[in-house]
């Protein structure tokens, strides 16, 4: 069984009259621990297929079954408690809070799971220092570079120890070497087990995933698999 | 599921972090709260102003005014007479015999010029009895008040209040010294304690003389009042009705006098004041419930401030309600903390009153606090509902989208 199965999802959004076909009959198996980047040219429906996979959206037919569990059936609060524990999510835009420190962003997610403050407080030390971020727990993201920003966004998204960890162009806002040490840091806990899928504009980012899947209009046009090195 | 105390520091720290918002926020409901509070305080302390000057009067306390004040529109006896009788000293007399009456004062009441070693003041002259300083509970500083005598006779005797004494006389005895008031001279025989209190005539600032004497210095054969004493507060309606009688049978049959006692003054007062109050208190909550509707307009400016923070949350797994009850608490927090301060600027505006008017007795009732407070949380909560359920539905796609 494998941890991701989409089966004919569709999802469509109403503009005005016109309806637009964001997903057409997507079919998908993600297993366990896989390494993908997904690619294609812009409104072919990338972001959409994320958002769906990390249930911030539902599709307006087919299945999506996540550990081989039914998640499109799902309550909205049965949902948040999936992406609590099992989904994390990178973004673009790394979206921190901007009046909270690093360390009270990355705690975050273990905030909102109601874990007591005592374990926070390890977790959260543990995660700084896993992500070379030690001496800037304390400081706002105004006061964090691009890279410093990023990895504790990184942080934030892996401190729950989700199954998967969804990445929509992690590094569109970084220059090329900072976006290189992102990348490699994904890559790295893809490594230890996590689910990694990307969405990427660069090639060169996306070739370095074991497996490739372009979209185009919303269809899944290509999906090849790399074999292991 | 979020422990209540995180919910509460996330609230704290999103609070603080928008210092302007949230001061603007607090201040509307400080100022409806402070508003109720103060406004109050004026009311209900000029409630118990009233209440406790008239209660100073004495409960058993009947006063006999000539004329009818007709209540019931006009009356088949309007058309009889149109100018009353004047109450007369004899009338005062004759009130002795009912039985529910203990004491009675006539009271004859000017104005005049008094004079001693040069010192010209202009005061409040009051012509009565022995048993009138009974009646008010006048207590004595010096001396004593005026002597048990026949009512026509007005010897040329003259007690004083206590800030009339310190003015005329200093540190001077007074007592046996000769004072001039109007064109006749009266020897002082008495000081009264000094009281402060005394609804519109300042027994501190007074002349009382003889009965006799006053009409004789005003020119006057009529009265001013008739100050009359039931036994106890429970026999003052029969005693009313014995009044009345007596003077009725007096004044040809004709019911031209009006009674008043404390109680109905006082009840009269009490309600007029207390509706104020109320009113005020009303009027004051009106801007509770502007601060209310504000609170709600920047919780939703707030909101959209922080919408792509709301989808970021809803992406690390916040359910609606968390979302709901975080910005819930947030609005209660600046509702409560307004309202606290509101409270405080209150007393403090209270107590300039009091400092200002030491009089007055400006202390906010209780209830009007509670109601303050408990105003302004319940539209500070209520109104932060709508703003919270709009936080908690947002599409967290779009959410996150928002720069
Ligand atoms: N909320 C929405 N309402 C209407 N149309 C939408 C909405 N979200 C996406 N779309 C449309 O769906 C299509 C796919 O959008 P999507 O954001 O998934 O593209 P994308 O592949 O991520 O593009 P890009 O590379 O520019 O990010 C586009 O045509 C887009 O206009
Ligand atoms: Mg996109």
């Amino acid at each position: 069984m494998a941890q991701i199965e989409l089966d004919n999802i569709q999802r469509i959004f109403q503009l005005g009259d016109s309806e637009v076909h964001a997903l057409q009959d997507v079919q998908l198996r993600i297993d366990a621990g896989e390494y993908v980047s997904v690619m294609g040219p812009s409104g072919s429906g990338k972001s959409t297929l994320l958002n769906l996979l990390g249930l911030l959206d539902r599709p307006n037919d087919g299945h999506y079954r996540l550990e081989g569990r039914d998640v499109t059936t799902l309550s909205a609060d049965e949902q948040a408690r999936v992406r609590r524990e099992r989904i994390g999510f990178v973004f673009q835009s790394f979206h921190l809070v901007p009046r909270l420190t690093a360390e009270e962003n990355i705690a975050l997610p273990l905030l909102l799971a109601g874990i007591s403050p005592h374990d926070r407080k390890a977790r959260v030390a543990q995660a700084l220092d896993d992500f070379g971020l030690a001496k800037r727990g304390d400081h706002r993201p105004d006061q964090l570079s691009g890279g410093q920003r990023q990895r504790v966004a990184i942080a934030r998204a892996t401190i729950m120890q989700p199954a998967m960890l969804l990445a929509d162009e992690p590094t569109g806002n970084l220059d090329r070497a900072t976006g290189e040490e992102v990348t490699t840091l994904l890559e790295t806990l893809n490594g230890r087990g996590v689910t990694l899928i990307v969405v990427t504009h660069d090639p060169h980012m996306g070739e370095r995933a074991q497996r490739q899947i372009r979209m185009e209009d919303g269809r899944i046009d290509s999906d090849s698999k790399r074999p292991a090195p | 599921m979020m422990r209540s105390r995180d919910i509460l520091g996330f609230a704290i720290r999103a609070a603080t972090a928008y210092p302007v918002r949230t001061g603007l926020m607090m201040l509307a409901m400080a100022i409806g709260v402070a508003a109720v509070v103060l406004l109050t305080a004026l009311g209900d302390g000029a409630r118990r102003y009233v209440v406790r000057e008239f209660s100073a009067l004495g409960s058993s306390l009947i006063i006999v005014l000539p004329g009818r004040t007709e209540t019931g529109g006009v009356g088949a006896g309007s058309f009889v007479t149109n100018t009353p009788r004047d109450l007369t000293v004899d009338d005062a007399a004759a009130l002795l015999r009912a039985s529910g009456v203990t004491r009675v004062a006539p009271l004859v009441l000017g104005n005049s010029e008094i004079a001693y070693a040069g010192k010209l003041r202009e005061v409040m002259v009051i012509g009565t009895t022995r048993a009138f300083a009974d009646i008010r509970n006048y207590r004595l500083g010096q001396g004593r008040f005026l002597p048990e005598e026949d009512w026509r006779r007005g010897s040329a005797v003259a007690v004083i209040g206590a800030t009339l004494h310190q003015e005329l006389f200093g540190a001077e005895p007074a007592l046996g010294q000769m004072i001039r008031v109007g064109d006749r001279r009266y020897r002082v025989i008495g000081v009264l304690a000094a009281s402060g209190s005394g609804l519109g005539m300042n027994a501190d600032e007074l002349v009382i003389i003889p009965v006799a004497a006053a009409q004789a210095l005003f020119n006057a054969s009529s009265l001013f009042r008739i100050f009359a004493e039931a036994r106890d507060r429970d026999a003052v309606p029969a005693a009313k009705t014995q009044i009345l009688d007596i003077l009725k049978a007096r004044h040809d049959g004709e019911e031209d006098v009006t009674l008043i006692t404390q109680d109905a003054v006082l009840g009269t007062f009490d309600r007029i004041l207390g509706a104020l109050t109320l009113a005020v208190a009303g009027i004051a909550a009106i801007s509770l419930a502007v601060a209310g509707i504000l609170v709600m307009n920047v919780m939703l400016v707030a909101i959209t401030q922080r919408t792509s923070e709301i989808g970021l949350l809803k992406a690390l797994g916040a359910t609606g309600s968390i979302i709901r009850l975080v910005f819930l608490t947030e609005a209660a927090l600046l509702s409560i903390a307004g309202a606290l301060a509101g409270l405080l600027l209150g007393h403090l505006g209270a107590w300039g009153l009091r400092l200002m008017f030491p009089v007055l007795p400006a202390y906010p009732p209780d209830w009007a606090v509670f109601a303050g407070l408990g105003t302004a949380i319940v539209t500070g909560v209520l109104f932060g509902v709508m703003p919270a359920r709009h936080a908690a539905t947002l599409d967290p796609v779009d959410a996150l989208s928002k720069r």
